[in-house]
């Protein structure tokens, strides 16, 4: 009905699309092509996740301040439960419970919003994603990157902590860069995963509280596994104390408090920390990406 | 018929050159929670619990079957009622909702007028052009050099130093020229527009009419959505009439115009 008279007439719309080069609006990209269009709106990434951190507390009278006061409250609130009425220092000097359960709350703080913001990552811009177009995986992985950066504040208020507490600056305190990349990573496979879920069900974001809450007693935040454990099954907590939470948790505190050896640590603690962080980056990556092309439906 | 008339209005020495092809393409939304019958917890719990596909949800067929060519340097108006199914269809298009059935082909990446979701009522204006800019796919260079004519085209400082300012405290038509000015600093291949002029006083509409008119000489195709007959006779050669999600006309202006003006009973 729409055929022009010309050569062209009598052609199927798709081989009219092919004669002139037209390809399918809105099909998914290859991986490596995927990549490469992620790459070049690293621009934009960045941008959006400090606006996200801005925007978070700019109509607070304090303003950017509360980036430091919300962990520090956070922190005052863990050690009056758990360090004055609780006592679940068990096993622990004062000097390292402290900082021990500051460092917990904090690095495990950063994968439990990582989670919480990859849930809503797709389901709560749908606004944007039906707007313009980019990558989708743009979208977690800013939101990742907006969590980094809220734990690179938090990480102010730790140092001072540990500093009050005896653990001074030392050579150990190099080892939190490659534990906050590998978490990073981690975090952002998460995200990945989560926002691909999430986009198919929002519920997710109802659930999700739950289990991370669930996820956080059982790593070992506010106590120390073995210790806790001792009288159950040995394997009980070894799988505890290789669950990714607690092996970020457990490798940030020995990096950072001068009486947390490594005898706290299980072995191969680095390799399973590398392990799981590129597992689940990679694999979570390549679950985003299958989806891409249908994420736009609501 | 139809199409001599565009002929000669494309201009007879253009090549033919189709760049958006939309094959019987459907479109349909799945709405969470808007089931018809009872609502309460229990019958929701059962809906879970039955097997079979699409529990709870309700299906909503907005493009049903549409079908049409457009050309190079063509400019296509989108006509029909509120909730026929233009708007889904830009976006279709655009490959911005992926389709139920049928494919739409495009040459390069049509873009969607439009940044309004991307920006944010925090923070400045002056942060909004910036993040605008970087979510459209413009790199830091192009938006350093178009941003002072990006402020300058909203007019938002004719009163002050508002750039500075949070976005949250302009007013509703401030904001709308901010957005405009932004959206339009990118040059599009294939461009679309919905209902973007009638955003801000008259004075700010004149000037982005010019603009939209400078953008239609640069971009390959320009599609319109707009209720206002008037802006699509001026700036449209083509039309679409869609309603209730189908093509119910596609023509020259003139003609579908006054089909449509004699269906809304004008």
């Amino acid at each position: 009905m729409t055929a022009p008279p010309s050569p062209d007439d009598g052609l199927s719309p798709a081989e009219l699309a092919a004669k002139y080069g037209l390809s399918v609006s809105g099909a998914r990209p290859g991986l490596f092509e995927y990549v490469h269009q992620l790459w070049g709106r690293r621009h934009f990434i960045l941008a959006f996740s400090q606006a996200k951190l801005t925007a978070q507390y700019s109509q607070a009278k304090l303003g950017q301040l509360w980036q430091v006061a919300t962990p520090l409250l956070n922190a005052l609130v863990y050690f009056l439960i758990f360090g004055l009425i609780l006592k679940a220092d068990r096993g622990m000097e004062r000097e390292v419970y402290i900082p021990f359960l500051v460092t917990g709350v904090f690095v495990f703080t950063f994968t439990q919003s990582s989670v919480m913001a990859g849930v809503r990552a797709i389901s709560g811009n749908l606004g944007l994603v039906r707007a313009l177009h980019f990558p989708r995986a743009s979208l977690p992985i800013s939101f990742s990157l907006q969590q980094l950066q809220q734990l690179l504040f938090s990480m102010i208020v730790l140092f001072v902590v540990a500093v009050g507490f005896g653990s001074y600056p030392r050579l150990s305190w190099l080892l939190i860069l490659p534990v906050l990349a590998l978490q990073f990573l981690f975090n952002t496979g998460l995200a990945l995963i989560m926002a691909r879920l999430g986009s198919k069900t929002p519920d997710l974001a109802q659930l999700m509280p739950f289990v991370m809450r669930t996820w956080m007693y059982a790593s070992g935040v506010m106590f120390s596994i073995p210790v806790m454990l001792k009288e159950h099954p040995a394997w009980i907590g070894d799988i505890l104390q290789w669950n990714p939470a607690a092996i970020y948790m457990d490798l940030m505190r020995f990096a950072l408090i001068d009486g947390y050896g490594s005898e706290n640590l299980p072995p191969h603690v680095w390799l399973v920390a590398a392990g799981w962080a590129l597992l689940v980056a990679a694999g979570g990556f390549v679950y985003f990406w299958k989806a891409e092309e249908r994420y736009g439906r609501g | 018929m139809a199409e001599d008339n565009n002929d000669q209005m494309v201009g007879l020495g253009k090549a033919h050159i189709p760049t958006v092809i939309a094959d019987e393409l459907h479109i349909v939304y799945r709405v969470n929670g808007a089931k018809t019958g009872k609502g309460s917890a229990t019958s929701a719990l059962s809906r879970i619990i039955r097997r079979g596909e699409e529990r709870g949800v309700r299906k909503v067929h907005a493009v049903r079957g549409v079908s049409f060519t457009a050309y190079r340097g063509e400019a296509i108006g989108l006509i029909g009622s509120n909730g026929s199914g233009k708007s889904t269809l830009l976006r279709a298009i655009a490959g911005l909702l992926p389709a139920e059935k049928g494919k739409v082909f495009t040459d390069g990446q049509p873009s969607l007028l439009g940044v309004n979701a991307a920006l944010m009522n925090d923070l400045t204006g002056e942060r909004n052009v910036i993040l605008g800019g970087l979510a459209m796919g413009m790199s830091r260079e192009q938006i350093r050099e178009r941003y002072q004519g990006i402020v300058d085209f909203s007019g938002i400082n004719e009163k002050g130093d508002f750039i500075t300012l949070p976005m949250r405290t302009y007013s509703s038509g401030m904001a709308a020229r901010l957005r405009f000015s932004i959206a339009a600093a990118k040059d599009h291949d294939v461009l679309m527009i919905d209902e973007a002029l009638a955003t801000g006083d008259r004075k700010f509409q004149k000037r982005s009419e010019a603009r939209i008119r400078e953008l239609r000489k640069e971009a390959g195709t320009v599609f319109l959505v707009s209720h206002n007959n008037k802006s699509i006779r001026d700036t449209c050669d083509r039309v679409l009439w869609l309603e209730r999600g189908e093509l119910r006309m596609d023509g020259p202006t003139d003609e579908v115009i006054k089909e449509y003006e004699k269906f809304t009973g004008k």
